[in-house]
């Protein structure tokens, strides 16, 4: 149990430094959307679904999207 | 320079933050109103779910604050994306069958998921937010699969006002029937049954459904624009 949660916690760690390194916005929003989704199976381990519902519905489906719309309407590449 | 001076300065924010927290017994209640909750929860709202009876009875009040707060980022999100007046929306191929086929036979089980999510707020994890987010992500999959179907903006926007309305509509009745806002009038029944709980599954079908056309109607803004 304590290994999956510090898997999980470093694949959190790991989505989170990589959506602030990548140039490619469209993978940094997949890669936020991953700590979200990782986040989402953490809550559910930490005994909160209710949280865990919300985040998966919110942090990894609906801003991922919601980021995805404003990418198309500006650069997909950071300078 | 600057880098070095910003990571010594997160390291000082990092240190003070965990010793501050490493003084925080953990896993020991450190007030009384969370084992209140706990003990007493059930026969005082009777709502199976702490989460819920937390959130909608106990802090209903705050609830109605969250709510509103995302009702003023929905209308504020459409005042300044339709400012500038709608612009035709432009041709876009069709998705591929496999996309289409595939959104058309979710779409009616991701609704009635989210559907069941709010009923059930009450007995089971999840609630009014949760299954409002769930039915915008199933309008977000009408979206990326039938394209050329919208969803009527003057619908969700009706339903939005009516979840808001009856939630408040409910606290004031609260007002005329007990003694607070919010007070839950109706009978409690047995817990663990569908119809228990008075005004908490009242309140959070009102959420889910101001919740979920909130929601769509922000990405349908979003998606008319781009």
């Amino acid at each position: 149990m304590i290994f999956i949660v510090s898997f999980l916690v470093v694949l959190m760690l790991v989505g989170a430094a990589a959506a602030s390194v990548f140039k490619d916005l469209i993978s940094a929003v997949i890669a936020a959307a991953l700590v979200s989704l990782v986040a989402t199976i953490l809550f559910y381990f930490l005994q909160a679904p209710d949280v865990a519902m919300a985040e998966a519905a919110i942090g990894a489906a609906l801003t991922a999207a919601i980021f995805i719309i404003a990418i198309r309407r500006t650069k997909r590449y950071e300078e | 320079m600057r880098k070095i001076v910003s990571i010594i300065l997160l390291g000082i924010v990092a240190s003070g933050i965990s010793l501050s927290l490493a003084k925080i017994p953990f896993g020991v209640p450190k007030t009384k109103v969370g084992t209140h909750y706990i003990n007493e929860g059930i026969k005082e709202t009777g709502a199976t779910n702490i989460v819920t009876s937390v959130v909608v009875s106990y802090r209903g009040f705050d609830t109605l604050g969250e709510v509103t707060v995302l009702f003023i980022a929905a209308i504020g999100l459409g005042a300044v994306l339709t400012a500038s007046g709608r612009e035709k929306m432009r041709k876009t191929e069709p998705a591929s069958l496999v996309l289409y086929t595939g959104c058309r036979l979710l779409l009616p089980l991701i609704l009635i998921f989210g559907i069941y999510v709010f009923i059930h707020g009450h007995l089971t994890p999840g609630g009014g937010f949760q299954g409002g987010a769930i039915i915008a992500s199933g309008f977000l999959l009408i979206y990326l699969g039938c394209r050329e179907r919208r969803i009527n903006q003057k619908a969700s926007k009706l339903i939005e006002s009516l979840g808001g309305l009856a939630f408040v509509v409910i606290g004031l009745l609260g007002l005329v029937f007990g003694e607070y806002f919010l007070f839950n009038f109706l009978p409690k029944g047995t817990p663990n049954t569908l119809f228990s709980a008075g005004i908490i599954p009242v309140i959070y079908i009102a959420v889910g459904f101001k919740v979920g056309s909130e929601l769509a109607g922000i990405i349908d803004n979003l998606i008319e624009e781009s």
